[in-house]
């Protein structure tokens, strides 16, 4: 897209109550400078709100901090902004995650364990690596 | 930066009451919501319709905590109804199969005719 320039942001948040409302404003900030809708921005606002609070909760990350990094591009003239959600914590293998199921949580005691569904079904492209040294969510929606 | 989710309630009948969110629904937001919808049940209201119309994020954590709502209201076979939901908000309510249990409406009068009963 012929003068459009990339932009890229980082954000250090502590794992602590309501920080990834911090990260949502990010969200905001680059997804209406890329003129995306409302509707798209509020999507992409809770999918890093999902990963933030796994990585609150799961990692267990010795430093107690997670990275994020937004780029705000363009790939083969579809704009798009792509956020990584890293932790340095213990990681886990997704494929083990099962998959939720409302009629099977409503008769059980952990109702929890929504996060990946909700953060793979609201955005465009979600890739997880993870392994003994930390976790990356990388996510992506075209505008 | 915590945000307190503030929770009001109406009563338009003896067996159903309106909760309305005004912010965050996280684990405290949820856990608040929760309260208020045990103390309605212990007096005897089955029906409930929680209006989110001053809500405009939610996370996954409080939407457990309203499906512990849910199981409860289904288990007094009574009705849970949301209304005024963000398009996100309603997008994540269909992503986890919320609609097949509680009825999602645009506003808060079609969801009392659906609570009391008048239409199906």
């Amino acid at each position: 897209m012929e003068g459009f320039e990339r932009r890229e942001l980082h954000l250090s948040i502590p794992v602590a109550p309501d920080m990834e409302i911090a990260a949502t404003a990010q969200v905001t900030a680059l997804g209406e400078w890329l003129d995306m809708g409302r509707d798209k921005i509020d999507e992409m606002k809770m999918a890093v709100v999902e990963a933030c609070i796994n990585a609150f909760e799961h990692s267990h990350t010795p430093d107690r901090r997670v990275e994020l990094d937004f780029v705000a591009d363009e790939d083969d003239g579809r704009l798009f902004l792509q956020i990584a959600v890293l932790d340095g914590g213990r990681g886990f293998d997704p494929a083990k995650i099962p998959l939720p199921d409302l009629a099977a949580k409503l008769k059980s005691d952990r109702k929890r364990g929504w996060g990946l569904k909700i953060i793979e079904s609201l955005m465009d492209d979600v890739k997880i690596e993870s392994n003994d040294r930390g976790t990356r969510i990388l996510m992506r929606k075209y505008r | 930066m915590s945000e307190t989710l503030k929770v009001s309630v109406e009563r338009p009948g003896p067996s159903i009451a309106v909760l309305k969110t005004d912010g965050y629904i996280n684990n405290t937001g949820g856990e608040e919501i929760a309260r208020r919808a045990y103390t309605l049940m212990d007096e005897g209201v089955t029906r409930l319709l929680l209006d989110l119309e001053k809500t405009k994020i939610v996370n996954s954590i409080g939407i457990s905590i309203l499906l512990d709502i849910l199981e409860k209201v289904l288990e007094k076979e009574g009705r849970l109804a949301f209304c005024h939901l963000t398009p996100t908000i309603e997008k994540t309510f269909h992503i986890m199969g919320l609609a097949q249990y509680a009825r999602l409406f645009p506003s808060s009068e079609p969801a009392l005719i659906w609570l009391r009963g008048e239409a199906e």
